[in-house]
């Protein structure tokens, strides 16, 4: 809507090519001079009246130099508003169908074993005979909850390790910015097959190992922004009229980082999901009875070479749009609270 | 939603014609010549060198591609009046600049975050300038209101959410965007206000030769290297990073970089940050030389007073627009100003008597 | 008006700014030179990876010893290798006691005996790492060159065709599962259409001097492109982002205004200012491109480090874990001080002092 009104305000503007330009004068005085046209008449007229010049010529329309492009329907706030809304919405149904399915996930039916994709199974059946559709949302519904837990916990380590490297002096930052140098330095794989290993693998290993090796990046982000705010004179000023740090913290810091922490909270889901099943996959995470995106997509590769293609394939896909609807969301609260694309 | 827009449309509307009537309230512009009080010697050599072309005797043939009709010097013609040494060979502004106005499409910071409409607003409004050949036109207005901008158009540099609407003519053409577009480096050339405005990592010698491969090329270095003694640039400059400039030499690299295409107008944007007026003055003398050889100053300032040291004429920029443009000599008494905020402008002054005369 | 803003000119914000910055940082004692400092940063790194590392191991419940009793390493063991098995994993020695046998091990080159390959740890690694590095080596690489070009291209054209296209492309890949699209290539290329080979690093069967050359590089072509295609995302989305703000920086809008056009712009100071971040950017996917091969080769059955620490990790193989993590550490850390030495090299405004602190 807010398109056709530009249409309108621009027409109260002549463009090149407006059929009347010569109502321009009447409708908009210029607030300093008289119209280029009328003055030079004028002086022309007044000062040297021998002057052999023609009469004016008609003034031209304006140029337009440049236009924006045109805006989408609805303005891109209110569409990104919605595809938020609508992403949110089929991630949720995703994880509560999961969750109502997982008894039928487990149902074996060795009269069904094996079979391509068909009506009755969109994503085929297993050696076992059971449902893959059923198995993939159950199994999408435990990476989604396990990638969320370990996001949250993970992105609240970043937020805490930032708020002691802002307040606690500079021995406190050095020490903050060597620890995320050193879990930085080893890939995030062989990190978390360690720590999984130290845990004894299972459902906790994986989950705690997500979180202890997310949070560098958010880490940094955050570091930098209360660095950033830390230099700011009113907050010197606040600590000079003896305002706690803790205070200092809760009143300037928390509502200064929510953007970049929500920004990076939700942009961490997509890697934690995607880090989960791949652990899983290699047998460091969710044990072989739970229902979980690893856990089948390992169980398939023992079927690759049999020509059971949807046994990897479907399961894999759904993964996939899982994460990149995830990912979306995160850009698309970004684009909202970025100050650079806010006006996108 | 369409009530709300209309309102908005009007209150548009509402300012523009208050403004007029403000200007009005002011006292129109009495369209006498204001005739400049004395020549003095820079702008006669400059008219010496212009072989003054008088614009009277403009053949009736050449009349049509003239874009603006001929008119005499030191007379208040279009919205300005001249200085001594304003010319218009071949019949019009090196530069004339009219009706421009630039505004940009925001959501509107006052409606509710995920309803918000989008507005237009206007940075420049309404702006009409002119540059002679041989002249250096100061345009003075506070730091960040937009002067830039005015800079960016007449480069056709244009922001993606930007609109851009006026008309421009450069040496008697009139200019769409592409033909502002040509004009980059082969006409009109920047000289920018600081050494960021370099590549901090391309030697400085390729940077003045600037784009250009073959016989081109060689011919630039050469130009660029005669360039570099005349204003006196040690030749070891060229094999220099950016980094390693003093600030003088920046500036004069900034402006050889200008040069070396042989322009007919430089827009000089703040060319003098930072430096006290004796200093600034002595920038800008570059400028001068240049102006003073034929070529077409539009020099974009905040500092009143460097504008009434080195420029012939001085546009007063206020609110996006141009409210006076008027030879410098014009600027020695209040009275001979027609605009209140000029005369304003003139008060505030140090030398003056620092007396606040409410603006408009 | 004019008055008051001819104090407060653009020049001295920045100026105050580097005095605050100056004034932050004390006068200190002179400085090692820069290699000593990175030597010491290494050794620090290490001891600290090590720790880390032997901690978490030994802090599994999975008692290595134990866990391979049955293995044919455990049992063609000499007595004394037996009691340093103990004294470095054995569950009723300290931690710190075992960390200080195992680290002085570790400094004369001992890094233990690997339980599952019946070799020692750095045996082991060494002769893992030749097959992994030539496939990191291809893939980072091709990830490095051809996200460079679609970096370039699509910042070049920015919010047009290309740029859509080439964004829809990386986020499709960076959401999409490495080891699934590992497994659907060796599927499409491998099982379907025959072009390659099921896996492993050599002919099933052969005997490791009739492999040839050819033979190696023919099993290494799939997984090394699977590798880069989910590497070149990351890398074309950063040199993207640099190539919008090099545009906009001021010396690309300078150059403009001299009728230089966007590719011009590109050309002439797109590339020279995207040495830097594309070095680091590229030394930086390392990082990633080690985490990748662990699955690329899991699922190719590529007999390469990544393998290893699987194999490692799941039959608790904690001597061999450890020496893994190590090395993986070490080539991040060798990738990030490649690119500072490479900074240095390349930058005039590095290269003129000492400063190393130029990120």
């Amino acid at each position: 809507m807010p398109c056709d009104k530009r249409e309108k305000r621009t027409l109260l503007r002549p463009r090149a090519g407006a059929p009347a330009p010569a109502a321009r004068g009447a409708a908009e005085p210029s607030p300093v001079a008289p119209k280029p046209a009328a003055g030079d008449a004028a002086a022309t007229a007044s000062a040297c009246p021998a002057l052999p010049f023609a009469a004016p010529a008609p003034e031209p329309p304006l140029t337009v130099f440049h236009a924006p492009a045109r805006c989408a329907l609805g303005g891109n706030r209110r569409r990104t508003l919605a595809a938020l809304i609508a992403a949110a919405t089929v991630l949720v149904a995703v994880v509560v169908a999961g969750r109502i399915l997982a008894p039928a996930a487990q149902a074996t039916d060795f009269s069904q074993v094996n079979l391509a994709p068909c009506p009755a199974h969109p994503f085929g059946t297993d050696w076992m005979g059971r449902d893959m559709l059923a198995r993939t949302l159950a199994g999408l519904a435990t990476s989604v909850l396990v990638g969320l837990a370990a996001a949250v916990v993970s992105s609240l380590i970043a937020l805490g390790l930032a708020a002691v490297a802002a307040l606690g002096g500079h021995r406190a930052d050095a020490a903050v910015s060597w620890l995320i140098d050193l879990v930085m330095g080893i890939p995030h794989i062989v990190l978390l097959i360690l720590v999984s290993y130290a845990l004894g693998r299972g459902a906790v290993g994986v989950t705690v190992g997500v979180a202890v090796t997310h949070w560098p990046s958010l880490a940094r982000v955050l570091r930098a922004e209360t660095l950033q705010l830390r230099a700011q004179p009113y907050l010197a000023h606040a600590r000079a009229l003896g305002v706690s740090r803790w205070r200092i913290f809760a009143d300037h810091l928390v509502p200064y980082l929510l953007p970049q922490y929500v920004v990076g909270l939700v942009l961490m889901f997509p890697h934690a999901i995607l880090h989960e099943a791949s652990v899983t996959f290699l047998g460091f995470g969710l044990p072989p009875e739970q229902p979980a995106i690893g856990v089948i997509l390992s169980e398939a590769m023992s079927y690759l070479t049999a020509g059971a293609w949807w046994l990897a394939v479907f399961p894999g896909l759904a993964l996939l749009a899982v994460v990149l609807l995830f990912d979306r969301v995160g850009a698309g609260i970004r684009r909202l609270l970025d100050a650079r694309t806010v006006q996108e | 939603m369409e009530v709300e827009r209309n309102v908005r449309e009007v209150s548009v509307a509402e300012k523009s014609r208050r403004a007029s009537e403000c200007a009005d309230a002011a006292g129109e512009p009495k369209g006498t010549a204001l005739a400049p009080a004395g020549k003095h010697a820079r702008a006669a050599r400059a008219s010496g060198a212009q072989a003054a072309a008088n614009p009277g005797v403009l053949p009736a043939a050449e009349a049509p591609r003239a874009a603006h009709r001929a008119h005499v010097d030191a007379e208040r013609h279009h919205h300005h009046t001249h200085a001594a040494g304003s010319h218009h060979p071949g019949g019009h502004h090196l530069l004339s600049v009219e009706h421009l106005s630039v505004s940009f499409t925001l959501y509107d910071p006052a409606a509710p975050f995920f309803s918000a409409p989008r507005v237009e607003s206007r940075v420049i409004n309404d702006l009409s300038l002119s540059v002679h050949a041989g002249e250096i036109l100061a345009v003075v207005g506070a730091s960040g209101s937009g002067k830039t901008l005015l800079a960016d158009a007449i480069l056709g540099l244009y922001e993606p959410n930007s609109r851009v609407t006026g008309t421009i003519w450069f040496d008697g053409a009139r200019q769409d965007a592409a033909g502002l577009q040509a004009l980059r480096g082969h006409g009109i050339s920047l000289v920018p206000q600081s050494v960021t405005n370099l590549d901090p990592l391309m030697r400085v010698g390729r940077q003045i030769v600037g784009n250009a491969r073959g016989e081109e090329r060689r011919r630039r270095t050469e130009r660029m290297r005669e360039l570099m003694a005349a204003y006196g640039l040690p030749p070891e400059i060229e094999r220099l990073y950016p980094h390693e400039l003093s600030g003088g030499m920046a500036r004069r690299v900034l402006l050889l970089c200008a040069l070396i295409d042989q322009p007919r107008l430089i827009v000089a944007d703040e060319p003098t940050p930072g430096l006290d007026l004796d200093l600034a003055v002595r920038a800008v003398s570059d400028l001068r030389r240049f102006a003073d050889e034929g070529g077409g100053v539009l020099l974009i300032t905040h500092d009143i007073e460097l504008a009434l040291r080195v420029a012939d004429r001085v546009a007063v920029f206020r609110d996006g627009a141009v409210v006076e443009e008027t030879a410098r000599e014009n600027f020695d008494a209040p009275e001979l100003l027609e605009h209140p905020f000029s005369r304003a402008l003139w008060h505030a002054m140090p030398e003056h008597d620092f007396d606040d005369a409410p603006a408009c | 008006m004019a008055q008051d803003n001819k104090n407060n000119s653009y020049g001295g914000a920045r100026e105050q700014a580097d005095a605050r910055k100056a004034s932050r940082r004390p006068a200190r004692p002179p400085r090692l030179p820069w290699w000593a400092r990175e030597l010491v940063r290494f050794a620090l790194l290490m001891a600290a990876t090590s720790f880390v590392t032997f901690a978490l191991v030994s802090l599994s419940p999975i008692d290595p010893v134990q866990a391979n009793v049955g293995q044919a390493a455990y049992a063609s063991m000499t007595p004394e290798r037996r009691a340093e098995m103990a004294a470095y994993w054995g569950a009723d020695t300290p931690l710190l006691e075992r960390y200080a046998a195992w680290a002085a091990g570790a400094l004369t080159g001992n890094l233990g005996l690997s339980l599952r390959f019946n070799a020692p740890v750095t045996e082991v690694i060494a002769q893992r790492a030749a097959s992994s590095l030539a496939l990191m080596a291809t893939a980072w690489v091709l990830a490095g060159v051809i996200g460079l070009a679609l970096g370039v291209a699509a910042g070049a054209c920015r919010d047009r065709l290309p740029d859509r296209l080439v964004r829809a492309y990386c986020y499709l890949i960076s959401a999409t599962p490495t080891f699934w699209l590992a497994m659907v290539a060796l599927m499409v290329f491998a099982v379907m259409l025959g072009w390659f080979p099921l896996g492993f690093s050599a002919p099933i069967g052969a005997a490791a001097s009739s492999v040839t050359l050819a033979d190696r590089a023919y099993h290494l072509v799939l997984p090394a492109l699977v590798l880069s295609v989910t590497g070149v995302a990351n890398i074309a989305l950063h040199t993207r982002e640099k190539v919008v703000d090099v545009l906009q920086s001021d010396y690309a809008r300078f150059a403009r205004t001299r009728g230089e056009g966007t590719w011009a712009v590109v050309r002439r100071h797109g590339l020279r200012n995207l040495v830097m971040p594309a070095l680091t950017l590229q030394f930086a996917s390392i990082s990633e491109i080690f985490g990748g091969s662990v699955l690329v080769e899991q699922v190719f059955s590529y007999p390469g480090l990544g393998q290893a620490a699987v194999t490692a990790g799941l039959g608790g193989d904690a001597p061999l874990l450890v020496g893994i993590a190590l090395a993986s550490a070490a080539l991040v850390f060798a990738g990030n001080l490649a690119a500072n030495v490479l900074y240095g090299v390349v930058d005039p405004r590095v290269r003129g002092g000492a400063s190393h602190a130029v990120r």
